[in-house]
C-alpha cells in the first residue's frame, strides 16, 4: 500500500490532464464544426431568399412601377417636358435602387448578409416596420417574441410535462382502459395544430360564441391590467389547447413505450424484488437513465418555441414570430427572413454543443469526446 | 412472397389497420371515380371557370341533403331549359309570319324559406323584328302574376329580383320572396308553381328558348362557394391529389434516405462523414421558410413544392435511424461472404443491404404520408396552393378567407377538413399497426 501511494496521484494527474486535452480538442473540433455548419446552413437560406438573383427582378420591376406611378399622380410633375420627367424618373429609379443595393453584385451582397448576421448584426427591414414603427430587425423581431413565447411556452410546457406524467401513470398500469385509449387516439396525431385549430374555432367560437376568433387581446385592448391579462388569457386558450392537443396523444403513447422499454431492464426487476417502493423504482430507475432522452426533448422543445407556429398564428391572427417570417417572405424583406433564422440557428447550435456535456453530467456512462 | 402473406394476415389481426386498410382503398377508389368521371383537363376548366361556367349555381349554398336535418326546408337549386327539353316548348304558327312559342315549366315547391334568385336567361334568333314575351307566374292557390312583358335581344337576362316593374307590381316586396308568399297572410304558399311563358315571334325562322335558373339556398352533393363553384369538383380531385402528393413525397424521401444512409455506410470515411454534416445544416434551415420562399419567389406548382419537401426531408434524423441498422448489417456474415466472392460494391448496397430494411422501411413509409398530406394543406392554408389544381386544402384557404367560420357557412369548411382527417388518420392507423407488426420489440408494449 505504501509504495503504490506514490504513483497513485501521478496517475490521477495524468488521468485528469488527458481529461482536459481531449475535452479542449473535443470542443475545439467541435464549435468549428457548428460554426461551418451555420455559415453554410445560413448563407444557403440567404441564396434561397433571393432566388439567385431572381427577386431582384421582382423588386426592379417593383421599383419602376411605384416611381412612375408616383411621377403621374404627382401634379407638379404634369409640367414639365417629357424629356426632363424621363430623366427625373430614370435618376429616381436609379436611385432607390442604389438604396435597396441592387447595384452592388449578388455575391457581394449575400455576403455582407452572411457577415452582418453571423456578427447579430440583424440590421434594418426592406420594407416591413415594427408595430412602434421601427424598421430595426432587432426591434420587428422583439416586439413580436413575448407573444410566440406565451402561446408557444403556454403550450408546449403543459404538452411536455403533461405528456411526461400521464406516460409515467400509463406504463405503470400497462394494459388498462386509459392505456387503451391513449394508443387508440394516438394516430390522430398525425394532423397538425391548425387543424384541430379550424376546428376549435368553429365549435367554441362560431357555434358556442363563448371564446374569440382569433387575436391576442380584444379590440379596444383593456385599460386595466388584470381584464388586459384576462382577455390576452382568454385569447390564448383556443392556440393553445390546438397545439397542445395536436400532439398530446402521440407524445404520451411514445414516452410511455420509452418508459416501459426501460422498465423491462433486469435491474427494475431486481429492485421490485427488493421491495422498493413504486415512487423510487420510477425515480432512480426508471427516470434516471432515460433522462439523456428527455433532456433533449426538452432542449429541442425551448429552442422550438422562438420559431414559433406560422400555421397556426396565421389561422388564429396571434401576432407571433411565425406571422412575421411569413409576411417578411411576401415582401422579400431579406433581412428579416435572414434574422429570423440566424436566431434559430445560433439557439439550435448552442443547444446541440451544451447537450453534449449535459449526457456527460447526467449519464456518468458517457464521455465528453469519446464514442 | 411468404412473409408478405404473413405480415397481411398479421394485419388482419388488428381492427385498426383493417379500418386503415378500408379508409386507403376507399380513397384509391375515389381518387381513381375523379379520375375517370371528371377527365384532369375538365377538372382544371371547370374549377378555374367563373361566371360563364357556374352561372347555373348560387353561392355559399350548403349541400342539399341538409335538408334531412333541417325542420325548416331550405329551396334547393336546379336549373332547366327549353334547349334541353326540361321546360316544355309549344311552337303554333300564326298569321303574317307569326308564331307563338309558349314555354312552361311547373315544380313543386314544399320549402319554408324563399331562394335567393331566380332568373331566365333567353336566347333568341332574328333578323329584324324583335321576338316578344310576357311571363305570367302561377300560383298554387290560383293567382296569375304578370311578371315581365318585354322585348328579348339575342341574349336576353331577366332577373326577377332586380326588375323594378315587378317590385312594385308586388308593392315594394322583394319579388323572390313576395312570388312565394300569400298576400293575406304572408305565410309562403306551397304546392305546384307553373312560370308561363308567353312568346311571339315576327319572322320565319325566329326562335325563342328560355333557361329558368333557379338559385335556391341549397345545392347538390356538396355545395357551392364563394364564386359559385360546385364543391364536389374539388372534393373530388382532392383525393388524387392528396395521395399522389403524400405518396411520392413519403416514397421518394423514405427511399431516398435509406439509399443515401446505406451509400454513407457501406463507404464509410468521408462520404459517410459528409452526409453527416449535410444532415446537421438541414437542421438549421428553416424548413417551412424554406417552402414558403420556393412558393412565393418562383413557383406554386405542386410538382416544384413537392421535390423541395423531399430534398429538405432527406437528411434528418431518419438517416441516422437508418445508419445505425445498416452499420449492424454491414458485418453480418452473407456481407462477408458477398465480399469475399469480390462482387462490387454497388450490388452489395442494392441487392444485399437494402433489401433487407424494407420490412422496416414499410411502416415509416406509410406513416409519413400524412404529414405530406398536410403539408400541402398548409402551403394551401396560407395561399401557397397549386394554381390550377382543386385541392382540399385550397378549399379551406378559399373559405377561411372568406370568413366562412365567421358567416356559418360551415360545411364549406368541414368538408375538406373531414376528408384530410379521414385520409391521415387513415394512414396514421395503418402505419401504427404496420409498425407493431415489423417491429417486434413495440409488439409486447
Amino acid at each position: 500500500m505504501e509504495i503504490a501511494t506514490p504513483s497513485a496521484p501521478k496517475a490521477v494527474k495524468k488521468s485528469s490532464s488527458s481529461t482536459f486535452v481531449r475535452v479542449a480538442r473535443y470542443t475545439a473540433v467541435r464549435l468549428v464544426t457548428l460554426f461551418v455548419t451555420i455559415v453554410i446552413g445560413i448563407y444557403l437560406t440567404i441564396m434561397i431568399a433571393n432566388m439567385g438573383g431572381y427577386v431582384d427582378t421582382i423588386l426592379r420591376n417593383e421599383i419602376r412601377e411605384s416611381v412612375n406611378q408616383r411621377f403621374v399622380s404627382d401634379p407638379a410633375s404634369k409640367n414639365l417636358s417629357p424629356d426632363v420627367r424621363r430623366k427625373l424618373i430614370q435618376e429616381t429609379i436609379a436611385l432607390e435602387e442604389n438604396r435597396r443595393g441592387l447595384n452592388t453584385p449578388i455575391a457581394v451582397r449575400n455576403a455582407r448578409h452572411l457577415t452582418n448576421a453571423l456578427s447579430l448584426q440583424l440590421g434594418h427591414a426592406i420594407r416591413m416596420t415594427s408595430d412602434s414603427g421601427s424598421r430595426q430587425v432587432r426591434l420587428i423581431i422583439l416586439e413580436r417574441l413575448p407573444a410566440t413565447l406565451l402561446l408557444m411556452g403556454t403550450s408546449q410546457l403543459v404538452l411536455f410535462f403533461g405528456s411526461v406524467f400521464f406516460a409515467l401513470t400509463l406504463s405503470r398500469h400497462y394494459g388498462s382502459f386509459w392505456d387503451k385509449l391513449v394508443i387508440t387516439l394516438s394516430p390522430t396525431s398525425s394532423a397538425p395544430p391548425w387543424f384541430y385549430g379550424i376546428f376549435f374555432i368553429l365549435i367554441f367560437a362560431a357555434v358556442l360564441r363563448v371564446l374569440p376568433f382569433g387575436g391576442m387581446v380584444a379590440a379596444p385592448p383593456p385599460d386595466n391590467k388584470v381584464e388586459y391579462s384576462l382577455s390576452v388569457l382568454k385569447h390564448l386558450i383556443l392556440p393553445a389547447s390546438a397545439l397542445i392537443i395536436s400532439s398530446l396523444f402521440l407524445s404520451i403513447y411514445n414516452y410511455r413505450t420509452f418508459f416501459l422499454i426501460y422498465s423491462s431492464e433486469d435491474y427494475v426487476e431486481m429492485a421490485k424484488a427488493k421491495g422498493l417502493p413504486p415512487r423510487d423504482i420510477e425515480r432512480r430507475y426508471i427516470l434516471r437513465p432515460t433522462l439523456p432522452t428527455i433532456i433533449t426533448n426538452f432542449a429541442f422543445l425551448i429552442i422550438g418555441l422562438i420559431g414559433g407556429a406560422i400555421f397556426t398564428e396565421t389561422v388564429f391572427l396571434w401576432p407571433g414570430l411565425g406571422r412575421i417570417s411569413f409576411q417578411a417572405i411576401g415582401f422579400f424583406d431579406i433581412p428579416v427572413i435572414v434574422g429570423t433564422t440566424i436566431i434559430y440557428a445560433y439557439l439550435l447550435a448552442i443547444t446541440v454543443f451544451l447537450l453534449d456535456f449535459v449526457y456527460a453530467l447526467v449519464d456518468p456512462r458517457v464521455r465528453v469526446g469519446e464514442n | 412472397m411468404n412473409a408478405l402473406k404473413n405480415s397481411f394476415r398479421e394485419i388482419l389481426r388488428y381492427p385498426s389497420a383493417i379500418a386503415g386498410l378500408v379508409v386507403t382503398f376507399l380513397l384509391v377508389f375515389m381518387a381513381v371515380y375523379a379520375i375517370v368521371t371528371i377527365p384532369y383537363k375538365e377538372a382544371i376548366r371547370l374549377w378555374r371557370g367563373g361566371e360563364d361556367v357556374w352561372y347555373q349555381n348560387p353561392k355559399f349554398a350548403p349541400p342539399a341533403w341538409f335538408n334531412l336535418f333541417l325542420r325548416q326546408k331550405l329551396p334547393e337549386s336546379f336549373a332547366v331549359s327549353s334547349r334541353a327539353g326540361t321546360m316544355t316548348k309549344a311552337v303554333t304558327v300564326g298569321e303574317q309570319n307569326t308564331s307563338r312559342i309558349d314555354i312552361t315549366y311547373s315544380f313543386d315547391y314544399t320549402y319554408d324559406s324563399f331562394p335567393q334568385e331566380m332568373i331566365l336567361y333567353f336566347t333568341t334568333d332574328y333578323a329584324e323584328k324583335l321576338p316578344f314575351v310576357s311571363i305570367l307566374w302561377v300560383t298554387p292557390d290560383g293567382r296569375e302574376i304578370r311578371v315581365a312583358d318585354v322585348g328579348t335581344p339575342q341574349k336576353y337576362t331577366f332577373r326577377f329580383s332586380q326588375d323594378e316593374k315587378l317590385k312594385f307590381r308586388l308593392k315594394g316586396k322583394e319579388p323572390v320572396r313576395a312570388l312565394f308568399l300569400n298576400p293575406e297572410t304572408e305565410s309562403i304558399v306551397k304546392g305546384n308553381y307553373q312560370l308561363i311563358i308567353n312568346g311571339l315571334t315576327f319572322e320565319v325562322g325566329s326562335d325563342i328558348n328560355a333557361e329558368f335558373v333557379f338559385h335556391g339556398q341549397l345545392y347538390g352533393l356538396a355545395g357551392t362557394d364563394h364564386s359559385r363553384r360546385d364543391l364536389i369538383v374539388a372534393l373530388l380531385w382532392g383525393a388524387p391529389i392528396a395521395l399522389a402528393f403524400g405518396l411520392l413525397a413519403s416514397l421518394g424521401t423514405v427511399v431516398l434516405t435509406m439509399v443515401i444512409a446505406a451509400i454513407g455506410t457501406w463507404y464509410g470515411g468521408w462520404v459517410d462523414e459528409l452526409i453527416q454534416r449535410i444532415t446537421e445544416i438541414n437542421l438549421v434551415l428553416p424548413f417551412f421558410s424554406i417552402l414558403i420562399m420556393v412558393g412565393t419567389f418562383y413557383s406554386r406548382s405542386i410538382w416544384v413544392i413537392l421535390g423541395m419537401t423531399i430534398l429538405l426531408s432527406i437528411f434528418t434524423g431518419a438517416i441516422k435511424g437508418y445508419r445505425a441498422i445498416f452499420m449492424q448489417a454491414k458485418e453480418s456474415m452473407y456481407i462477408e461472404a458477398a465480399r469475399a466472392y469480390g462482387s462490387t460494391s454497388g450490388r452489395i448496397i442494392f441487392v444485399y443491404l437494402i433489401p433487407r430494411m424494407i420490412p422496416l422501411l414499410i411502416p415509416g413509409l406509410v406513416s409519413s404520408v400524412p404529414a405530406f398530406v398536410f403539408l400541402e394543406a398548409s402551403l394551401a392554408l396560407l395561399g401557397l396552393g397549386d394554381p390550377v389544381l382543386p385541392t382540399w386544402g385550397k378549399i379551406i384557404n378559399d373559405a377561411s378567407s372568406n370568413g366562412a367560420l365567421y358567416k356559418g357557412y360551415y360545411y364549406w369548411v368541414l368538408e375538406p377538413a373531414v376528408l384530410l382527417m379521414i385520409t391521415g388518420l387513415g394512414f396514421a392507423v395503418l402505419g401504427f399497426a404496420l409498425d407493431r407488426i415489423f417491429n417486434p420489440r413495440l409488439r409486447d408494449v
